[in-house]
């Protein structure tokens, strides 16, 4: 019963049991909330982290989230490392491949402004939300494996809040 | 009469979004059915220009950088950038320094071993060893952890020693880590090495001869899985290498089997030097004083040391500034994506994802 309280429900109770009258919006979000897969794109100190997290101690199946090597199967994009100038329209491709409702999470401080290579640098992209658009940022050098949990939470969050005709 | 069936080769993209590719590396293969008649590495996705930017900054800011420039055993790198600035200017490192660096360096080798023994399997279609694995890199990433306050990239390793002292409770863990650790390699073993899916998958795949070593230089673990009895810690000593008793794991074979086994065996001797500075730790100073704005004499050096991939080298031009004229750092991922393209010749395509994940091949290495 605790999953019906949570969503907004209106419950009538007939003899053998109880009829439940919700809308479609918030039950399609509550679902996509708790499967988001994950597409596997890790280039580079941040993929390392990405396994840990997917690995026993922290376990992202726990949020339901499994990972996907091909973007066609994959609802959120985790862009785990940098993005240099070179792949940057790899991950624009592969980004448009993936099915709507997509969301993107940018981990760790080269994907979110290039990081450590701000300055100086000539061929990091100083940050893959000028490619593609991002719902959350999970800052860190790299993030600890909490913090990326947290993050994904937070997508989830931001899915529940959306109405059926703004998913993109 | 028999029409003659006409084929035509394929020319197919692997990468560089691939999860078998371990980071970014785009695979151009020539296929003519299953069969790979040439492969064509291309590289670069992940060039992050770190030795040009370490021209711009102090010697201290330098280390950061080579963090990155290989993430999964980072004290190596710390080190062998240590190691080449120190001996341009004849710093000595304090004793417990020096322990403390072997320590490090050898549990960050587990470490690197580890991920290797839980990837390569997932690589061909085992995911089990991946989760058992990992659960034993967290116990070494606890360690650094309360050591240097970080869990991937450590820049624990300076000039003139390292940054601080273990804590007090580190060497109660680390015993700990070590007494159960013989046990779980022993895991893995049964998980893998008499699993007929793996011997089948694995063994007389991608032989690399002794005179495909000394060709493409390939060094390191995927050098000794052929019989070359080669390592930097034996054959060039640097540090305290010298004062600890352990041995080089040898291959015969050169095939994948062979390359998995003598890193699972390599882990086995790194335990025992940890073990063994563990006991001999001495007491007293880990680092000398190093001016900030440190100033190595003019000059041009090359130092080396064994990485958990091979031989990681690096060359540093100092012009006696506070800055470094010129460095050049070589990892052993180079030489070994280099000689994949002549091992697969003839193979499937099945058995590339298993030779180039047994040979442990990592991007940022390559692309820097």
């Amino acid at each position: 019963m605790g999953l019906i309280k949570k969503l907004p429900v209106y419950t009538e109770h007939i003899p053998g049991g109880s009829l439940v009258t919700t809308s479609v919006n918030s039950v399609l979000t509550m679902a996509q909330a708790k499967s988001l897969w994950y597409l596997l794109f890790g280039t580079a100190c941040c993929a390392i982290e990405l396994m840990a997290t997917g690995a026993s101690r922290y376990d992202f199946d726990r949020l339901g989230m499994i990972f996907r090597a091909s973007p066609r199967q994959a609802d959120i994009m985790l862009v785990a490392g940098t993005i240099t100038k070179k792949m940057a329209p790899r991950v624009k491709r592969i980004y448009d491949q993936m099915a709507q409702p997509r969301y993107v999470l940018a981990m760790g401080g080269c994907a979110i402004g290039g990081g450590p290579f701000y300055y100086d640098c000539y061929s990091v992209l100083k940050g893959v939300d000028k490619i593609i658009p991002v719902d959350v940022f999970v800052p860190g050098c790299p993030p600890r494996p909490e913090a990326l949990l947290q993050g994904c939470l937070e997508v989830g969050k931001k899915i529940r809040t959306l109405k059926l005709d703004e998913w993109s | 009469m028999a029409e003659e069936l006409r084929t035509e080769d394929m020319t197919m993209n692997m990468g560089p979004q691939h999860p078998s590719t371990h980071g970014v590396c785009r695979l151009v293969l020539t296929l003519d059915g299953e069969v790979i008649k040439d492969c064509q590495p291309v590289i670069g996705f992940l060039h992050r220009s770190i030795e040009k930017m370490c021209e711009n900054r102090t010697y201290a800011q330098c280390i950061p950088l080579m963090d990155r420039f290989e993430y999964c055993t980072s004290m190596s790198c710390n080190w062998a950038f240590c190691l080449a600035a120190e001996k341009l200017s004849d710093i000595k490192v304090p004793e417990r320094g020096e322990y403390l660096r072997v320590i490090m360096g050898e549990l960050n080798r587990i470490a690197s071993h580890l991920i290797f023994v839980g990837v390569t399997p997932m690589d061909c279609g085992a995911l089990t060893p991946f989760l058992y694995t990992f659960r034993e890199r967290e116990r070494i990433m606890d360690l650094f952890e309360m050591t240097c306050g970080q869990r991937l990239t450590y820049n624990y390793i300076r000039i003139g020693g390292v940054a601080k002292d273990i804590p007090p409770e580190f060497i109660p863990k680390c015993r700990e880590f070590l007494d159960i650790f013989e046990e779980k390699i022993r895991d893995y073993e049964k998980l893998l090495v008499d699993n007929p899916i793996w011997i089948a998958r694995n063994k007389g795949v991608g032989i690399i001869t002794p005179q495909l070593v000394y060709d493409y230089c390939i060094s390191g673990p995927s050098a000794r899985a052929s019989g070359v009895n080669f390592d930097i810690r034996k054959n060039d000593p640097y540090s305290i290498y010298d004062r600890f008793d352990f041995d080089i794991p040898l291959g015969t074979g050169g095939d994948c089997y062979d390359r998995f086994n003598v890193r699972v065996n390599e882990m086995r001797q790194s335990a025992r030097i940890v073990a063994q500075a563990l006991d001999h730790l001495p007491d007293g100073e880990i680092r000398v004083k190093v001016p900030l704005k440190f100033k190595p004499n003019p000059g041009e050096v090359y130092s080396r040391r064994e990485n958990s991939r091979g031989e990681m080298g690096v060359y540093l031009v100092s012009d006696g500034s506070t800055k470094p004229f010129r460095i050049r750092a070589r990892g052993g991922s180079f030489s070994h994506l280099q000689a994949v393209p002549h091992i697969v010749k003839g193979l499937k395509i099945a058995d590339l994802v298993a030779i180039f994940a047994s040979m442990d091949i990592i991007m940022p290495e390559i692309d820097r």
